[in-house]
């Protein structure tokens, strides 16, 4: 058990003590802010905001894919629309990975509780940390500009040349956007390595260290890592596109399938930056509703390194099929298979973390179950995809979808909810109403499942992707898989009606610690909501503590 | 609900299709096209595909017991180790044999996978020779199919409007049907070398055991031998731009002397044929 001395002191007789310790208040308090709390607050409302947009343009997507036949994305001519499809499709992956996942899990909870958890006052650079967030509403506004201007941008959110050559001025927009977000996220990486390399509170060693700061470290890597090369990627794009450098241009001695490497050096990892804070927010729900410490700890923190470094070496596998050396495919078969493992240590950890626990099935571990299962779904697809001589039948098709949603959608979001029940009573001060919580779980998992599920079974039998229109014969899982569209984004609204407006306005007040002695890490500490500055005496954490 | 509505639909949609296979002339049967309901890969229509499926069925059984395993020990957990069942918790937190079976016991399987997965990515690779090759040229938004080894031909695939599918080959799928399908003879084995004009393509055909992202500048090489005569369709597998769902792939697979024929009478229409034939008569000997 943690134990932590003067960290829940008494606030408020300070308060007046000390000009350091004013509060700003009014617009001030948040366009001003150094506060981590504060910032991760925006970041969250950014990411719900995001996600809102996000979702509604899945739900778009889903009601022209209802019926075979092209109902709405119809141009002034009667002809399908393919170009304002691939727009949408195109939004709604950018939006979700850039504004929603990364800004949720790393901005918003690694901002609120990585300082709390290692007992650090603040980040280690707050002006950093203000501005960090402070780009990420110009980045998103110029995403959006980039669907509206120019006929928008209709690549996939993985804008391979030529086809990027040859879009219109929003592609320009769109590639200044990604810049923006990515240096937004490179100077948060920064902030975060900093903050636990140097301000962990006296007895906080790295391997005492929650696991949730260790996802946010190895994430905070593997931005610092990936982020610049896109950044290189999509600049030579840029120069390609105005100023006639020929990069990724055959015509002119460049090679289109260099820009596929380069991009997927950075995408690759991007997909454990989403999942690895969600793997750290599980791990502690787990212990905390199993009332046990984690199982294996220190295999629990270094799985998460090796996928982390594992995760930059296996790029090619989303390029099997552009025409690579089979002797360079084998390695990215071996490689990307290697991965399973420090997974599979994670999934089966956890359920050891259950074993022989006292379970209580409050709503984040449902979530927390309910994401040990399906990122598991998700993980085994992913071991069939590796095998590249199958991937062949299934690359660009919806079984990818599926398989990449089973981990995004099932497994970061379901992160991103379990994290928010988890941790609101804290943020806010407030618990969420059980009832609607209850409700918001159950329609999401029927939701979710019923529209990823059948796309397997699309994907089989060879359904592609970016499609505005499918063979009558695909009609019914395609059917399904929009029904549980509609039903996951009716759950999300309700989720924002009931339980967050409902929950932060007429929610049951909590202490502390609500979740009782399962709940070991320093942000039970503190009071709930936590004061504006916290451990302003910094706690010490004895030598027999253990995560 | 969803079933009585799917069955109102569907049942207009196979008379208009019954009505529509009257109306059509074609020797070959329409065979790799998708099916209703369906679930997994189509039949095997080449040598490829059967071990590509095989594959499949064994990773797929694979999977599936490790979802059974791992959910089976969530609720057994979560029912065994309920506080209302368990209110003490242990404290065990380390145990080293299982650490080390976890670790060690996955490495095992994903073994087991990769001995036939690296089979079938050699044997999937390229042929040594090819008596057909047919480059395959992605446009925005049709496909162009050349004959190298048969004078150096040329045509062009692409969809057939809905008008015109209904009248021309109503008998085959909306957004499959095109104007002229590539050819090939069955049982032989032919090299796809792959490329595009503008921008990236995919060329596949589910059920072939192929794809082939094409790309402007570079050949990228991959092989089919279809066992069956018919026709199967594909769809461009890599986004492409405004048409990127119309621009389906169709392969006629006939007999050896049928293509031979269909050869013979593309080459005259190219005013190839046959003294000119200047690709057969200056090909080497050890062709």
């Amino acid at each position: 058990m943690a134990t932590a001395h003067g960290a829940a002191h008494d606030h408020g007789s300070h308060a007046h003590g000390h000009d350091e310790h004013h509060t700003p208040t009014g617009w001030r308090r948040y366009v001003y802010s150094t506060n981590h709390k504060d910032i991760g607050t925006m970041y969250l409302v950014f990411a719900i905001g995001a996600a809102l947009i996000g979702a509604t343009f899945s739900v778009i997507m889903r009601l022209e894919l209802l019926q075979p036949g092209v109902q709405y994305f119809n141009a002034a001519d009667g002809t399908p629309n393919g170009h304002l499809w691939n727009t949408v499709v195109t939004a709604h992956g950018l939006i979700m990975v850039f504004f929603v996942v990364m800004p949720a899990l790393i901005g918003g909870f690694g901002n609120w509780f990585v300082p709390l958890m290692i007992g650090a006052p603040d980040m280690a650079f707050p002006r950093m940390n203000n501005i960090s967030f402070w780009l990420l509403p110009p980045a998103f506004l110029l995403l959006l500009a980039s669907a509206l201007i120019g006929g928008g941008v209709g690549t996939g959110w993985t804008i391979y040349p030529p086809l990027t050559i040859q879009q219109g001025a929003g592609m320009d927009l769109a590639i200044f956007s990604l810049h923006i977000a990515g240096a937004s996220s490179i100077l948060g990486a920064i902030n975060f390595i900093t903050t636990i390399f140097n301000m962990r509170a006296p007895g906080m060693t790295l391997h005492r260290m929650p696991l949730f700061a260790w996802s946010i470290l190895v994430t905070a890597f593997l931005l610092l890592l990936a982020l610049p090369v896109l950044a290189g990627a999509i600049t030579m794009l840029l120069t390609d596109r105005n100023f006639g450098t020929h990069f990724f241009d055959a015509a002119g001695g460049g090679d289109p399938t260099l820009f596929l490497h380069l991009f997927w050096f950075f995408g690759h990892p991007e997909v454990y930056i989403m999942i690895l804070p969600a793997f750290g927010i599980v791990s502690h729900i787990i212990s905390t509703f199993s009332k046990k410490p984690i199982f294996g700890y220190l295999g629990m923190a270094y799985a998460m390194v090796a996928i982390g470094v594992v995760g930059f070496v296996v790029w090619a596998h989303h390029m099997y099929t552009v025409g690579m050396d089979v002797d360079t495919r084998a390695y990215f078969v071996a490689a990307t298979m290697v991965i399973a493992v420090p997974t599979g240590v994670k999934i089966f950890s956890w359920i050891a973390t259950m074993w022989g626990g006292s379970i209580r099935l409050e709503v984040p571990m449902l979530w927390a179950i309910g994401f040990i299962f399906l990122f598991t779904v998700g993980g085994v697809t992913g071991v069939v995809l590796a095998n590249a001589g199958v991937d062949y039948a299934l690359h660009n098709t919806y079984y990818v979808i599926a398989h990449f949603h089973y981990v995004l959608s099932l497994g970061a979001v379901f992160g991103m909810f379990a994290g928010y029940y988890y941790w609101i009573g804290k943020m806010s001060g407030r618990q969420y109403p059980e009832w609607a919580a209850q409700i918001h779980f159950w329609t999401t998992f029927i939701g979710v499942n019923l529209t990823f599920f059948p796309m397997h079974f699309s994907g089989l039998a060879g359904m592609p992707r970016h499609y505005v229109d499918y063979p009558d014969a695909m009609w019914h899982w395609n059917y399904i898989s929009s029904l549980g569209a509609f039903l996951s984004f009716g759950s999300t609204l309700f989720w924002l009606v009931f339980v967050v407006f409902g929950g932060l306005l007429a929610g049951r007040k909590v202490g502390a610690n609500y979740w009782g002695e399962g709940a070991t890490t320093l942000e039970w500490t503190v009071p709930s909501p936590p004061p504006f500055h916290t451990f302003e005496e910094l706690p010490h954490i004895s030598p027999a503590a253990h995560p | 609900m969803i079933g009585k509505c799917a069955r109102g639909i569907f049942g207009l949609l196979a008379v208009i299709a019954g009505l529509g296979i009257t109306g059509g002339a074609q020797a070959q049967p329409i065979v790799g096209i998708p099916h209703d309901w369906q679930v997994n890969f189509p039949p095997s229509y080449t040598p490829l595909m059967e071990r590509v499926a095989s594959l499949n069925d064994l990773l797929l059984v694979i999977i599936t017991l490790i979802c059974i395993f791992v959910l089976a020990l969530l609720l057994y957990a979560m029912w065994r180790f309920h506080a209302a069942r368990n209110p003490t918790p242990t404290t065990t937190t380390h145990n080293t044999v299982l650490e080390v079976a976890w670790t060690v016991v996955p490495i095992l399987i994903l073994v087991v996978i990769a001995i036939p997965s690296f089979r079938l990515l050699y044997y999937g690779d390229k042929l040594a020779e090819a008596p057909v090759t047919i480059k395959v040229v992605g446009h925005q938004w049709y496909w162009s199919y050349e004959y190298p080894d048969q004078g150096n031909f040329r045509i062009e695939s692409r969809i057939l409007s809905e008008a015109d599918r209904l009248k021309q080959k109503p008998n085959m799928p909306r957004m499959l049907a095109v104007d002229e399908e590539m050819v090939v003879p069955v049982g032989t084995n032919i090299r796809i070398i792959g490329t595009a004009a503008d921008s990236m393509h995919g060329w596949t055909v589910p059920g072939f055991g192929i794809k082939k992202t094409v790309i402007p500048g570079r050949i990228n090489e991959g092989w089919i031998n279809v066992t069956k005569e018919g026709y199967y369709f594909g769809q461009c597998s890599q986004i492409c731009g405004n048409n990127h769902s119309y621009m389906p792939i169709a392969v006629k697979a006939v007999a050896k002397p049928e293509f031979d024929k269909w050869v013979e009478q593309k080459k005259a229409s190219a005013g190839l044929s046959p003294a000119t034939d200047l690709a057969s008569a200056t090909a080497p000997a050890n062709r």
